[in-house]
């Protein structure tokens, strides 16, 4: 921060972070790779493949405690979010649901964890990824399932609308099927995680310059962190929210394309 | 001057991704779905279906259990049911045979009691008999001996003596 500072040529004193404080610059000179978004994702795929694959090596039928948070975890996506959403056909989509979910989650959480303070998924190029994976499943699964142009008639010509409407709604529908799902699911899940760091960063951050000012702002300073910590709290509630949301949402766009009518 | 700020704008831009953020995002996340969907997905099912199985059987193993001892609880009553019957009717059969055997015994006492009564009644008669026939002797000697005391006669001769002793005894009866 005191670095991009540096560069733009802020003033002294206190500058509130801001989108800068998402740009971290490589830590191998000229390496576009070697950030630590990059390095968090990895990471992130390291430790869920190393959880789950220690819950389920020895999957029992009276779960060790390991296997059981594995397991909660699992059957969470599996159920409350495949089966319950997508109905009979579901299983085809759990490994995927299951690792959006897991995915989403441990990088989000990131944001709070100390040392690592950074949820990767505050860089949009992440949730793009993720939203196009999802666009392109349940286009193709709705393709798939019903004929390229029926899907097509399905999503311009809603049943049971008088002819007239149809000027107005076809436009909205089109738009809402190729432009408005996969930039929401994207926007959402990259603006909750960077307005959250960017709102823990504002409280940490200032608590940090108001020990530095003068005495009455030390006094204040402490407030300042407290806030800090209460929103760490909400941010982990967000994030947790924010993985379930974007796999939900998903379920849903899948469970749509796979019914006839919608 | 004016294009470098420019980058740096484009650079805060936080809606524009980065290249290569973008091929590490699509990488890491196909590689985090092959492992979770190779050697994840398939042993969680593994485990809940036989779990499943497990409850589902345990459940069948139960029912059938229990039908079982419905079955036992219906046969225990039905023998019940028999062996009450059963008692009851040797009761009766008991109660059938006593009363017979009383009736029995009643009948055999009361011949006893007419055969006992009726030999007495016979042995007193033949007594009688012989007591009347030895009275009749020892009257006839005595009567005999008295009337030839009185009549001074003799009477030994057997006919005679029987003779006056029948008279004697049906006056005996006359006068009586």
């Amino acid at each position: 921060m005191l670095s991009y500072a540096a560069e733009v040529g802020k003033d002294e004193g206190f500058n509130p972070p801001d989108a800068g404080d998402f740009n971290l610059p490589p830590f191998i000179e000229g390496n576009e790779f070697a950030t630590k978004p990059i390095l968090l994702v990895f990471l992130s795929v390291i430790l869920i493949s190393i959880f789950f694959i220690l819950a389920s090596r020895k999957a029992a039928l009276v779960p060790s405690k390991l296997q059981f948070a594995g397991e909660s975890v699992y059957s969470f996506v599996r159920n409350d979010l495949g089966r319950e959403v997508i109905g009979h056909e579901f299983m085809r989509f759990v490994p995927y649901l299951f690792t959006l979910f897991t995915f989403i989650l441990v990088n989000n959480i990131f944001g709070i964890i100390p040392l690592i303070q950074f949820p990767t998924m505050s860089r949009i190029s992440f949730p793009y990824v993720l939203a196009a994976f999802t666009f392109f499943i349940f286009h193709y699964v709705g393709i798939r399932k019903q004929g390229f142009l029926k899907y097509m008639k399905e999503i311009m010509f809603l049943p049971g609308i008088p002819k007239p409407a149809y000027i107005l709604i076809t436009p909205l529908e089109l738009a809402t099927y190729f432009l408005v799902r996969p930039m929401t699911l994207s926007l959402r899940l990259f603006a909750n995680m960077f307005a959250g760091h960017l709102l823990l960063l504002v409280f940490i951050l200032g608590g940090e310059h108001l020990l530095q000012g003068v005495i009455g702002l030390k006094l204040i300073s402490p407030f300042a962190f407290a806030i800090g910590i209460a929103l760490t709290f909400f941010e982990f509630m967000v994030q947790c929210l924010q993985a379930y949301i974007f796999t939900l949402l998903t379920a849903l766009y899948i469970a749509g394309a796979l019914v006839d009518e919608h | 001057m004016r294009s470098i700020e420019l980058a740096a704008a484009e650079e805060l831009n936080p809606l524009i991704p980065h290249t290569a953020e973008i091929i590490v995002g699509f990488i890491a996340f196909s590689l985090l779905y092959m492992v979770l969907r190779r050697a994840v997905v398939p042993r969680f099912e593994k485990a809940f279906a036989e779990r499943t199985d497990a409850i589902q059987g345990g459940m069948e193993r139960a029912e059938k259990a229990q039908i079982e001892a419905e079955a036992a609880l219906k046969q225990y009553k039905a023998q019940l049911q028999d062996a009450r019957g059963e008692a009851a009717s040797i009761r009766e059969e008991a109660r059938v045979q006593g009363a017979a055997i009383i009736e029995e015994m009643r009948v055999k006492a009361q011949e006893e009691a007419t055969r006992i009564a009726a030999s007495a009644q016979a042995a007193i008669e033949s007594e009688r008999q012989a007591a009347l026939t030895s009275l009749r002797n020892e009257v006839g000697t005595l009567a005999t001996q008295l009337a030839s005391k009185i009549v001074g006669e003799a009477l030994d001769d057997q006919v005679r003596q029987s003779r006056i002793v029948d008279r004697f005894l049906e006056d005996l009866e006359k006068s009586k």
